[in-house]
């Protein structure tokens, strides 16, 4: 056989596949962000246009970058360019006084320079209120990471300025779908966490479901029919590189990271009902925890790693449960509501958050654990799959709006809420990475 | 046009022929990504009935499919195929015990058929949730064919959740047509 025959053969034999793996750096379509609300006690900051070094042109405006993604949480507001008296990029040309006749808070600058083949980001904020310099650091990069960096940057702000560790540097995994029936096409993608620089992990015309992080960021877990069957896969995301890791007779479903990595919970239906199983994942071997005639499914594990909730409609109606993940019996954890379901813990473990119905509608509750009070955090008719932001600030979930799946987010107490949407097609399932280091 | 570096998909043991010529050239591609063999003791994947290639745009004209048997006749009882359900049930109701006798019967005089039960499931409620619903549904359509005689070898259990609903939009009516269990020949 010729070299030319061989390759149309693996041609043909590639298109008959019904998915893709697609190498990590293809970018598709973009998410378009709108903040929804949540911006009245915004507190006002001024991130002046960074410096650059005679000649350079750096791939990305870091100072509106990091401005973006401040104003996203929706705790500060950001003051406009042409609102400035003063362009500083260093800490000698600051005069804390303009400043503060613009009624400003806090303020940054900050420069990019050469750095090898990459940059150099510095930055200083400061007080304007308090007059006195309160954070200054510098980050290198290579020149592909520059976005990143001044995500982090904006992070490394936010923190010192509300105590609280930033979500700009994490990412979001979700699925899209366009087309129906047979001409569907269904994808899995993971995005920075202000929309930017999608990039489809896995592609088919089958579905793929419930997309779940490592606590490391550097694995998905997921459920793909790509074989005409429900299916787990556990894909490394810098590699490509994936293992197919259940694939039962009956359902294989809801995957769930242990917070240590080694094992995956997940629900199979290969005994005849779903159950809760957890696989660990170096030796292989799958234990068996829950055994119940009802369905029992979308397991969570608490950040301690001890316990974990799933759904289960064993008193007759969709309720969470709560076990060790050592086996015993289970407890209800859910209070007032006829249908509770797919909860996951928050990263401190002192709530969760859940899909409940009320009055038939399908809304993202979060539960606080110890004295049961619940808070209704969404208003659509069909909110489906909430999840954390890593630093437990907000909740990503799905909703419909003009009969179309966009995702949308809340503030679990206080900030900014968004809408998540894509150009064309439904966006659904969202699920938020951990912090990535 | 972006570039998609296509892999190919675990195929069953009755696929080794192509599966071979791939894997030989997948190891001259230091960077593709790549699966391990499955786990040990686990069950193969079940083969699809044929390889599918990209979905033609809607504009083609689909080629008439050869007749494949008395369930594509739509004067044969057996046309009937479908089994609606209540909203979270997997309960069988009535209406429906005939349509699962008449496939039973037909099953028991023709023990080379084999069906696949898909059950399915409205948008309402949680994917993961729903998902188990469906297995559930199409779980009581097998019992309730296995007690009619059919044997365990001619049935297999598909659930797609909410994933495939027959109608998309959100109304109640695409709701009751989504919930429900194909016998798929």
């Amino acid at each position: 056989m010729t070299t030319g025959k061989l390759l149309r053969l693996i041609a043909t034999l590639t298109l008959a596949a019904t998915a893709s793996l697609i190498v990590p750096g293809t970018t598709q379509a973009r998410l378009t962000i709108e903040v929804t609300g949540g911006v009245e006690a915004a507190q006002p900051i001024a991130v002046v246009p960074f410096g650059v070094s005679e000649g350079l042109i750096p791939k990305e405006d870091v100072a509106a970058v990091i401005g973006a993604d401040l104003v996203r949480t929706g705790k500060f507001r950001a003051l406009p360019t042409r609102d400035m008296m003063a362009m500083p990029s260093t800490a000698a040309e600051v005069d804390l006084r303009d400043w503060s006749l613009l009624k400003m808070n806090s303020l940054v600058i900050g420069r990019v320079e050469q750095e090898g083949s990459g940059y150099r980001v510095s930055y200083t904020l400061f007080d304007v209120v308090g007059g006195k310099e309160i954070a200054s650091s510098s980050l290198s990069t290579t020149s592909g990471g520059l976005r990143l960096t001044a995500h982090r940057v904006a992070d490394q702000v936010y923190e010192k300025l509300t105590g609280q560790p930033g979500v700009a540097s994490s990412r979001i995994a979700y699925i899209t779908a366009s087309g129906h029936g047979e001409g569907q096409t269904v994808t899995l993608r993971v995005a920075d966490a202000d929309g930017s620089n999608p990039q489809t992990i896995v592609s088919s015309n089958e579905p793929i479901m419930s997309p779940a992080w490592a606590k490391d960021g550097r694995q998905l877990a997921y459920v793909s029919f790509e074989n005409r069957r429900a299916a787990i896969y556990v894909q490394d995301l810098t590699s490509g590189r994936r293992d197919l890791v259940a694939s039962y007779p009956g359902i294989n479903s809801s995957p769930a990271f242990s917070p240590d990595g080694q094992r995956l919970a997940m629900t199979l239906s290969k005994d005849g009902n779903a159950n809760i199983y957890v696989l660990n994942l170096q030796t292989r071997e799958l234990t068996q925890l829950t055994d119940h005639f009802a369905i029992d499914t979308e397991p969570s594990w608490s950040p301690d790693g001890n316990d974990l909730i799933f759904t289960s409609d064993r008193g007759g109606s969709p309720q969470i449960y709560r076990m060790s993940t050592a086996g015993g019996p289970a407890a209800r954890v859910s209070g007032e509501g006829d249908y509770n379901a797919r909860a996951s813990y928050s990263p401190d473990g002192k709530s969760i958050t859940m899909v409940t119905r009320v009055n038939g509608q399908f809304r993202i509750v979060v539960q606080d654990l110890a004295r049961g009070l619940r808070k209704v955090l969404s208003d659509g008719g069909l909110d489906e799959s909430p999840s954390f932001a890593p630093n437990g600030s907000m909740v990503i979930y799905a909703t419909v709006q003009n009969g179309r799946g966009v995702l949308a987010t809340a503030a679990v107490e206080g900030g900014g809420s968004q809408r998540i949407s894509q150009d064309s097609g439904e966006v659904r399932e969202p699920a938020w990475s951990p912090t990535m280091k | 046009m972006i570039p998609t570096l296509m892999c190919p998909v675990r195929t069953a043991a009755g696929r080794l022929g192509p599966c071979l010529v791939l894997s030989l050239w997948l190891t001259g591609c230091a960077e593709m990504p790549q699966e391990t063999a499955p786990l040990t003791g686990m069950p193969p994947p079940t083969p699809s009935a044929a390889p599918r290639t990209t979905v033609p745009t809607a504009s083609t004209e689909t080629p008439r499919p050869t007749y494949r048997g008395p369930w594509e006749d739509p004067s044969n009882p057996l046309y009937q195929r479908t089994i609606y359900f209540d909203y979270d049930s997997a309960e069988i109701k009535p209406q429906y015990l005939d349509v699962i006798r008449t496939h039973s019967a037909y099953l028991g005089t023709t023990p080379a058929q084999r069906v696949t039960l898909e059950g399915n499931t409205d948008e309402r409620g949680t994917r993961e949730y729903n998902l188990a619903l469906g297995d559930q549904r199409a779980e009581s359509v097998r019992k309730l064919m296995l007690a009619e005689g059919v044997t365990t070898g001619q049935m297999a259990t598909l659930s797609y959740g909410e994933e495939k609903p027959a109608e998309p939009g959100h109304s109640e009516n695409a709701w009751r047509l989504s919930r429900r269990v194909i016998i798929q020949y």
